[in-house]
């Protein structure tokens, strides 16, 4: 099979591979970019820790082509921190103890960062929403939504 | 359709550990020429917070600050063996052990401070800052990490220690059946309410409330995290999760998570918990441990509320809505129990 040659941008950095025709978007990112905080769950778009932002749109990168984001700009949990500081929202987390054996923390993160982007003081309900796609086996949800609405009341505060 | 409310109620008497083998654990700690001390174990934290615990015992045992200790665990290639953390037993099991080396290995520390400060090891104290004194003459000190120094490379002597906690093997009387299975028990209670919807034969959780005894919650936060998620897994188990059907053909087994269920963000429920601390006699600083107990109340709890909302009582779990609509269809219709 020829390879196809692609390249996007991938947390603000340029970047270009060679992939397989049918290679999606997460095994493109993690073995081809070296980027693994996108994880692999159940490989069917039923989990959610995959997600990923394409072109600031949630996006579950196993169920994306990894052709189709070609000249596009895709951000990870890798690029979340800004600089040497944790984002606000990864801080929250921390804080709130909304993580445990952290699996399905990337695709939380990144759930939450798309729905803070679009709307920085949204209702429990339209947490609750956002990461409703998401699976957590070992929280109950409850510190995670709590994080997220306290990272936006930070925000807004701030 | 009608939409039944009901409120059901379980307890639990929690063993932490199981010595139907024998029940050991073991722990290692020494310190480097740093005066920062390394717990080796083989125990497993998956992210209930081991580590953090151990390492919390450790630094209080040692009196030395928590930044300064050093949890290495899960390789049982070079780690001391245990026997496992399962679900409940590291905090207690492990934690027992954790403090016995660290008790060795204070008592080493303790003598390498008294040789440099020339004082008998006995007049001696930590701050739990990093340094060690003369009672009464804080003045007359020593930083651990100088105890260590002089430990390595002037007195040639290791500050380490051993620890192994051992709950022996408990055997069954053939006469009786009698035993002795675990020497710490936790406790707890739960009170879970739900709608039951007679048509669909759905069931939504409404509210939980619940009481553990679980010693002392060496790490308060952690306990929290452990009971507020754990009572999900709980609630999973009784109305989603299952591999049916799976025998005797897997063919037909989920195979996603659209086949095998879990709760997600829009099922919960609020869920207020008191955490009563009664220090456990045998635990470490008094702590038993709250790991699987957080699940089991919760099935018990959720069966009875069925069957306090529509008068069914459903014994195989998980409580499926086609479980409840046949058992609601063979006593001829939802029949609501006295409000409890």
């Amino acid at each position: 099979m020829s390879k196809i040659p692609l390249q996007f941008r991938h947390n603000g950095r340029d970047v270009a591979i060679f992939v397989d025709g049918g290679t999606n978007l997460l095994v493109a990112l993690r073995e081809l970019i070296g980027d693994m905080t996108p994880k692999f769950g159940c490989g069917q778009g039923g989990c959610g820790t995959c997600s990923v932002l394409i072109d600031g749109e949630l996006h579950l990168s196993c169920l994306t082509l990894a052709e189709t984001v070609a000249g596009r700009s895709i951000e990870t949990l890798d690029g979340m921190k800004q600089g040497l500081n944790l984002h606000p929202l990864q801080r929250a987390f921390a804080d709130h103890f909304a993580a445990q054996c952290g699996y399905c923390t990337p695709g939380m993160l990144m759930a939450a960062k798309s729905l803070l982007d679009r709307n920085p003081s949204p209702s429990r309900d339209e947490v609750v929403e956002a990461i409703s796609g998401n699976i957590c086996r070992c929280t109950g949800y409850e510190p995670i939504i709590n994080a997220i609405l306290a990272a936006a009341g930070g925000r807004a505060s701030a | 359709m009608t939409r039944h409310r009901g409120r059901g109620i379980a307890s639990i008497n929690y063993p932490i550990g199981m010595n139907l083998g024998g029940d050991p654990s073991q722990a290692l700690v020494h310190s480097n020429p740093s005066g920062k001390f390394t717990v080796a174990l083989s125990s497993i934290d998956l992210g209930q917070g081991m580590k953090s615990v151990t390492r919390q015992i450790c630094a209080e045992t040692l009196g030395v600050p928590v930044e300064d200790v050093y949890v290495d665990t899960a390789d049982s290639d070079t780690g001391p063996h245990c026997m496992g953390s399962f679900a409940s037993r590291g905090t207690h099991r492990v934690g027992n052990a954790v403090m016995a080396a660290a008790r060795e290995a204070r008592g080493v520390m303790m003598e390498a401070a008294a040789e440099e400060l020339e004082v008998n090891a006995a007049d001696l104290e930590t701050d739990g800052r990093g340094n060690i004194h003369v009672k009464g003459a804080p003045h007359r000190s020593i930083s651990t990490k100088d105890v260590a120094i002089a430990a390595q490379f002037k007195q040639g002597k290791t500050i380490s220690g051993r620890g192994i906690f051992l709950v022996p093997l408990s055997a069954v009387d053939p006469e009786t059946g009698e035993m002795s299975p675990a020497t710490c028990y936790a406790h707890a209670c739960l009170v879970a309410e739900v709608d039951v919807d007679d048509e669909t034969g759905e069931v939504a959780m409404v509210r939980m409330d619940s009481a553990y005894e679980l010693g002392r919650a060496l790490n308060p936060r952690l306990v929290e995290q452990q009971l507020v998620g754990g009572a999900w897994m709980g609630i999973s188990h009784a109305l989603y999760e299952t591999t049916e059907p799976v025998y005797p053909e897997p063919l037909h087994g989920p195979r996603d998570f659209v086949e095998y269920l879990m709760p997600g963000p829009g099922d919960i429920c609020p869920h207020d918990i008191a955490v009563l601390e009664r220090p456990a006699p045998d635990g470490p600083f008094g702590a038993k441990g709250p790991g699987e107990m957080c699940a089991n109340p919760v099935l018990p709890a959720v069966a009875n509320a069925i069957f306090n909302a529509v008068g069914v009582h459903i014994d195989d779990l998980p409580i499926t809505p086609e479980k409840v609509l046949r058992a609601i269809k063979a006593q001829g219709g939802a029949r609501p129990q006295a409000r409890r």
